[in-house]
């Protein structure tokens, strides 16, 4: 018991279970019981001292004495005080409610706003874009008034030119009629009327010698007939002109049609070009002109892929021929060194001839001089004429190579130069005539508009 | 009508008594006859034939009036000679020189007169236009056109002189009458849907006839010789139209100058346009050459120079001497602009000439008066460009090679071909001025015709080396 109640004392918090039922109260049998009442007592005072509320029990000589007045005020201040906490639970209640659905209006609000916001921004951006859009508009309508205005000057300016033109004309034309009236009343007033006259000695011969003809109905019909010869013989010239022409361009574009195909298929066997004899029989058929057309066209795309192709190579092409300049560079220091090779066999030779001539001046017996002499000569000779051929052998290798060596480097600089030519001009033509049997035909092709294009 | 191996000239001396200065105006009219020896030269009221190659006098005939316009026959027996304001036609004969004939007109004026292309016809057109007469050398017969148009080129004979086309006016319409020559019978009468007929051209091979329309409109018209429209081309319109027109020598071709600066070449087959040739004032990005005429100027001596030398010196200061320089591309052409608030502007091209090889065209566009511009018409492209210190008078072609002869009015001729071109001092005294020049039809010798003086130019074959004579 004592235990227990200590238990209780050292805490300031009474720490009987609370619910949440303010208006259950808590089991009061486990605070005081029969042993403890002294503790309870003192407990109880020193509690109600602290809140300021009399004591309960006064200590005496008897022992502790219950004071009733004061318990009954203790009791009943605490009982104000416990009805003053409720009241202010319930205050704060209330008042936790009303946060409560403040805040729950608060955040409806507050996403009710955002989403106002969201329709604003979405709008806003709406308007934005349509304000671009109408800029633009007030742009390309002010270009418009632009050009407009200038059409209009323009058309103002024509306008006056004409004026100016007309108003020159029909002064010309006024005082040209002013003339007529004054020669009109100069021939009224006049009376003698000059006639024409006309005087001849004797009249001429026509120019060709022939007589005048009357002029009869045979006679217009004659003029009738020789003004349709000439524009008959006119026309038939021209369409001889034509046919020609077209046989030529037919023929053109035939090789052109051979060279491609061999150009883009160089070994396969000729069996296409065999066609062309058939072709050549009934090209005046609309049926095989447009087979020849659509062959072209085909070779030509085909040509031209090819060409593209080419001309990625070149780029490689390109930088691979610069490196054949490395081995010029090794090729001229093995010139200069055959060179040196050669001024060096020349010396020696020279050298060898001199000391020859020693020898043979040099004073020594006769016979075995002369001998010794020849052998050595002859040896000397010998190894001589050795070195002699071995030397004139290296030199023409040595003519030769170099010989190999410039022809290969101008061959080479030439092979360079007409790959480069003819990417050039493949490249042009490519750019110039992307589509060459379209509604334009080239007038370098023909004098006279294609014929050609005539007959589609 | 010709293929002259002589020459015929005239100047006369006009004293214009109507204003209140009087001034002498001398004029020089040049026509190329036929094979002949002979070479006429008017002065004032006298007709002087001489030799083209020895320029000996063969023949002197005397007119009444002061002739304005000579014309030798096509077989170059006879000369013609108008008097416009006295109304009167004289005919000379060079096979009998007592030979006369007189056309007087009468009150009915003279405006212009001309042969016909059998050289036995003489066609005058009354003033006001009234009405072409006919005379005929060989028969009594005369013959009356009515209602010539006025304009530009209302008449025109084929080459072959076969066929004449007249332009006509009549209720406000235009018509064409096309005429046989040898007896004016009227083969075709046909209305040409122009507003206002400004010219007829045959073609070279006789078989098309060009028409075209006033500047007010762009519109050229062409026709076969039986009458039939064949195509009607149009390149723009209200801006001003046609100011010139040009016929190949094969008849393949047709250029039209127009006054936006522009030659519009049509094709004989489908008369489509088949190119424009524009005139930039500012050349770039052509394989054309630029040619420009640098004057070098003769250096001037120093105070102590006697006077003769100093006048000796004046003589040379007038002949400066030039040479072509080859201008880098890009090159800017001198542009003249013109005033647009007067009648018939300078602007547009107004003279064109082929080669006689058809290859190549010489175009001259007004607002760019100093410059020569010379087409390949193989190419269709610009070949040459020939830019003068003054304003270029006039250009002809060699009637036998790919040759242009040019003179801007100086004391200078100036010779373009393939190979290069020169420029060439006339050696005379005082200030020779080319006003224009003319080929005799061989292309051996040139005719350049100053105010008061003329020149004759040859050249050698082979090299051009040239000799001159003045003829005063």
């Amino acid at each position: 018991s004592m235990s227990s109640l200590r238990q209780y004392s050292q805490s300031s918090v009474l720490p009987l279970p609370m619910t949440r039922n303010p208006y259950t109260m808590p089991t009061i049998s486990a605070f005081c019981t029969e042993d403890n009442v002294s503790e309870c007592i003192s407990y109880i005072n020193r509690e109600v001292s602290s809140l300021g509320f009399p004591l309960l029990c006064t200590e005496s000589n008897n022992g502790p004495e219950l004071n009733l007045v004061a318990v009954l005020n203790n009791v009943y201040n605490l009982l104000q005080l416990h009805r003053r906490c409720l009241q202010t639970v319930e205050d704060i209640e209330v008042e936790q409610v009303k946060s409560n659905s403040n805040m729950d209006y608060l955040q409806l609000s507050n996403t009710r706003l955002k989403d106002q916001l969201e329709l604003s921004k979405r709008e806003n951006t709406g308007l934005l874009e349509r304000e671009r859009q109408l800029q633009l508009k007030v742009k390309s309508l002010h270009n418009c008034l632009k050009n407009e205005k200038e059409e209009v000057q323009k058309l103002q300016s024509i306008i006056a030119s004409r004026a100016t033109q007309y108003n020159h004309d029909m002064k010309r034309k006024e005082r040209e009629f002013g003339k007529l009236k004054e020669r009109l009343n100069q021939l009224l007033i006049d009376k003698k009327d000059k006639k024409q006259t006309f005087e001849v000695l004797n009249y001429v011969g026509r120019s060709d010698g022939k007589r005048s003809l009357w002029k009869t109905g045979k006679t217009e019909a004659r003029h009738e007939g020789e003004m349709y010869k000439t524009l008959l013989n006119d026309y038939d010239s021209r369409h001889k002109d034509l046919l020609m022409e077209n046989a030529e361009l037919k023929k053109v574009l035939q090789q052109m049609k051979r060279d491609m195909v061999t150009i883009l298929s160089p070994r396969k066997p000729k069996d296409e070009v065999c066609d062309s004899s058939r072709e050549s029989l009934e090209l005046s058929c609309e049926h095989a002109r447009e087979q020849l057309t659509n062959s072209i066209r085909q070779q030509w795309r085909r040509l031209k892929s090819h060409v593209e192709r080419l001309d990625s190579q070149a780029s490689l092409v390109g930088e691979r021929a610069n490196m054949n300049a490395i081995p010029k560079e090794v090729h001229e220091e093995e010139m200069d060194r055959l060179k040196l090779e050669i001024q060096q066999y020349k010396d020696f030779i020279h050298t060898q001839q001199q000391l020859l001539q020693q020898q043979l001046n040099s004073p020594c017996d006769d016979e075995t001089a002369s001998l010794l002499n020849d052998c050595y000569m002859q040896e000397e000779k010998e190894r001589l004429k050795e070195d002699w051929k071995s030397f004139e052998e290296k030199r023409k290798n040595f003519e030769a190579e170099r010989r190999n060596f410039t022809e290969a480097a101008i061959r080479l600089s030439h092979e360079r130069k007409a790959f480069e030519e003819d990417r050039a001009t493949w490249l042009k033509h490519q750019f110039l005539n992307l589509t060459p049997f379209g509604d334009q035909m080239k007038p370098q092709m023909s004098k006279s508009q294609s014929a050609l294009s005539g007959c589609k | 009508m010709a293929d002259g191996r002589s020459w015929s000239y005239n100047r006369g001396v006009n004293k214009s008594k109507s204003t209140q200065m009087c001034r002498n105006t001398t004029f020089f009219c040049l026509t190329v006859s036929l094979p002949a020896p002979p070479q006429a030269t008017c002065v004032q009221y006298r007709l002087v034939v001489r030799d083209v190659n020895t320029l000996q006098i063969l023949h002197l005939y005397t007119c009444l009036d002061q002739i304005v316009h000579m014309e030798w026959s096509s077989d170059s027996l006879f000369i013609l000679c108008a008097m416009y304001k006295r109304g009167l036609v004289q005919v000379w004969s060079l096979e009998q020189p007592d030979w006369y004939c007189k056309i007087d007109e009468g009150s009915i004026g003279l405006v212009s007169s001309r042969w016909s292309p059998d050289g036995r016809h003489i066609l005058n057109t009354t003033e006001f236009h009234l009405r072409v007469t006919v005379w005929s050398l060989c028969t009594k017969a005369v013959s009356y056109i009515k209602y010539p148009k006025a304009c530009q080129k209302g008449i025109d004979f084929s080459r072959d002189g076969c066929y004449m086309a007249l332009a006509e006016r009549r209720d406000c319409r235009d018509y064409v009458s096309v005429f046989v020559c040898d007896d004016w019978h009227l083969l075709r009468h046909f209305e040409t849907e122009t507003q206002d007929l400004a010219g007829v051209e045959w073609s070279p091979n006789g078989c098309v006839l060009a028409v075209w329309d006033s500047c007010l409109e762009y519109k050229v018209l062409l026709y076969s010789l039986d009458g039939r429209l064949l195509s009607t081309f149009s390149a723009y319109e209200w801006s001003l139209g046609i100011k010139s027109l040009a016929w190949s020598p094969s008849s393949q071709f047709l250029a039209i100058g127009s006054y936006d600066g522009k030659v519009r070449i049509l094709n004989h087959i489908t008369w489509k346009k088949v190119t424009e040739f524009d005139h930039p004032a500012s050349i770039n990005n052509t394989k054309a050459v630029v040619y420009k005429e640098v004057e070098r100027k003769p250096v001037v001596g120093s105070a102590d120079l006697s006077i003769q030398q100093h006048i000796t010196m004046g003589s040379t200061l007038f002949n400066t001497q030039s040479k072509y320089e080859i201008c880098p591309l890009p090159v800017q052409v001198p542009v003249v602009k013109p005033d647009l608030d007067r009648a018939n502007p300078k602007v547009g091209v107004s003279s064109m000439a082929f080669s006689s090889d058809n290859r190549y065209l010489a175009t001259k566009n007004d607002n760019m008066a100093c410059v020569v511009w010379v087409w390949d018409m193989q190419r269709l492209g610009l070949l040459a460009v020939l830019e003068q210190t003054s304003a270029v008078r006039c250009f002809q072609w060699d009637p036998r090679r790919p040759r242009l002869a040019l003179c801007t009015g100086n004391a200078k001729l100036y010779l373009w071909s393939p190979a290069g071109c020169v420029s060439v001092q006339v050696p005379a005294e005082g200030g020779f001025q080319v006003q224009s020049v003319t080929w005799h039809c061989s292309g051996d010798s040139l005719i350049l015709l100053g105010k008061e003086q003329l020149c004759l130019c040859y050249m050698e074959v082979g090299e051009e080396e040239e000799e001159d004579d003045d003829v005063k």
